[in-house]
């Protein structure tokens, strides 16, 4: 392996095994909201057991160890190639390692080829900037959670959701409402406001690469998100939907343009293996700091 | 804590209710999508395997083999249940099975096939995989490895103080339909106030 698929494996390793800190902080504090001698409190308890038997263990924190999304920062001129060869290396490598479990399998005929590589796996998405630095984040992304995103196209009558932010609001919240227990709660929702279908859900998938504590810079999309989360914790889901008082651990939302004609909400659900982490890469590959 | 052992006794799973946590002491069969659906097509189980008064565990684990080539469970949590609700009830009638463990809870047809059965569905921590891992002692056997794939094939595990929590019982209740209703129309109350606060 060279020294960048020595990177990626490590980068694999510990996104699998790890919770980042910002989200252990939030678990923490739910753990401490819940009411003792609920079994709201008690899968808590079993959460932040778990947590800590991970990453001392160094194996899946989940055994769905999910799509794998690799977000890569590069500077113009950046060989995609060459990182999309070694990414592929080392999804292979922790496949055989069980940092990933054998979890890509063809669309079609249902076959698993046991290595995790296949059309579209892992994902990769490529952004250039005008730094020297190359920076790569990954998102390990579960089954559970990724089946309760939703899309909504407003107006929804179903819902009586116009196409205003109020409107927008009902709709996330018809998510989390769908959700329920599914997505292996509390969860992170990502949301986008906007964009055309397929953009609409990435730029919703980008906002898990935001920390849960950060703040939105916009004052209306701040106050989407805290209401969002407010109310949302006022539903008695709890977690894993055993009620409870923490049903979401955060909300980011980002909006985007969108045609006239079109008014998309893309909801993306992060269960609480909030599974995200990065590492900005030295010149020859070396893993020169933790992003998270 | 209500300790339970396979193979399950009727009696003892028609006596739990919703909110019941419960240890898991003996053996467990996985099974998901392929071998619901597998099954549910009238296929045959492997000569030698009998899920009669078993529990089916909704997971598709990592697996690997230890030095002494000995498989090892490495991570094992619950899959989402309710992708299993067309099939459940009828592994439940025609396999003679006692519970059901998976997570987010399943639908009409796997509460009424609970009652009628006697089976009970059984909401394990999703995501907490390493916890649950741990409580799994032994791999006793492997069935339709080459069929289905590592983690759709059926590893028969045996596990000690294995915990649950009793979400769908077998006298008709479930806490997933109940918390559905109480959250729904709590969602409708908020949104009516705030949409009242802004005019």
């Amino acid at each position: 392996m060279n020294v960048l698929q020595e990177s990626l494996l490590e980068l694999i390793r510990r996104t699998s095994a790890e919770v980042p800190d910002d989200v252990h902080r939030a678990i923490l504090a739910a753990l401490e909201r819940e009411k003792q001698g609920t079994i709201a409190a008690s899968a808590m308890r079993i959460i932040e057991q778990n947590i800590e038997l991970a990453q001392r263990k160094s194996q899946p924190l989940c055994q769905d160890t999910g799509s794998v999304l690799f977000y890569v920062d590069c500077p113009v001129g950046y060989d995609q190639l060459a990182f999309g060869e070694a990414a592929r290396e080392a999804v292979k490598e922790a496949t055989k390692k069980g940092y990933l479990r054998q979890n890509s399998v063809d669309a079609i005929t249902g076959k698993n080829d046991g290595t995790n590589l296949g059309p579209g796996a892992p994902t990769l998405h490529f952004h250039q900037h005008r730094r020297p630095e190359v920076e790569v984040r990954l998102v390990l992304k579960g089954g559970g959670c990724e089946n309760v995103g939703a899309q909504y196209s407003l107006p929804d009558e179903g819902i009586q959701a116009n196409r205003d932010l109020e409107g927008c609001k009902r709709a996330v919240l018809d998510a989390v409402l769908q959700a329920q227990g599914k997505g292996c709660g509390p969860g992170v929702l990502g949301v986008c406001i906007g964009g055309d279908r397929a953009t609409g859900y990435e730029y919703s998938k980008l906002q898990f690469l935001r920390k849960l504590d950060d703040r939105n810079p916009d004052p209306v999309l701040d106050k989407f998100e805290q209401d969002i989360l407010r109310i949302a914790n006022e539903l008695g889901i709890g977690p894993m939907g055993f009620g409870g008082k923490t049903t979401l651990l955060g909300v980011k939302a980002c909006a985007i343009n969108r045609v006239p004609a079109s008014y998309f909400v893309s909801v993306s659900y992060m269960c609480w293996a909030f599974r995200r982490q990065g590492v900005k890469l030295a010149e020859d590959g070396r893993i020169e700091q933790w992003l998270y | 804590m209500i300790s339970l052992t396979t193979p399950l006794d009727e009696k003892a799973v028609r006596a739990l209710k919703v909110g019941d946590e419960v240890a898991i002491n003996g053996v467990l069969f996985t099974g998901r999508d392929a071998v619901h659906k597998y099954l549910h097509e009238g296929g045959a189980l492997p000569p030698g395997l009998s899920l009669r008064g078993g529990i089916i565990y909704h997971c598709g684990p990592v697996v690997i083999k230890d030095e002494a080539g000995r498989w090892k469970v490495v991570a094992a949590g619950p899959t989402t249940s309710a992708r299993e609700e067309p099939y459940q009830w009828q592994i439940m009638r025609d396999h003679g099975i006692r519970g059901v463990i998976g997570k987010g809870g399943m639908g009409p047809r796997t509460q009424a096939g609970c009652k009628e059965y006697g089976c009970v569905y059984l909401h394990a921590v999703g995501g907490a995989a390493q916890v649950l891992a741990e409580r799994i002692v032994a791999v006793r056997n492997v069935y339709f490895m080459e069929k289905f794939g590592s983690p759709e094939a059926i590893w028969e595990i045996e596990v000690r103080d294995f915990p649950c929590v009793v979400t769908m019982d077998a006298r008709g209740q479930s806490l997933h339909e109940a918390v559905f209703a109480e959250s729904k129309a709590r969602l409708e109350s908020l949104l009516a106030a705030g949409s009242h606060e802004q005019r």
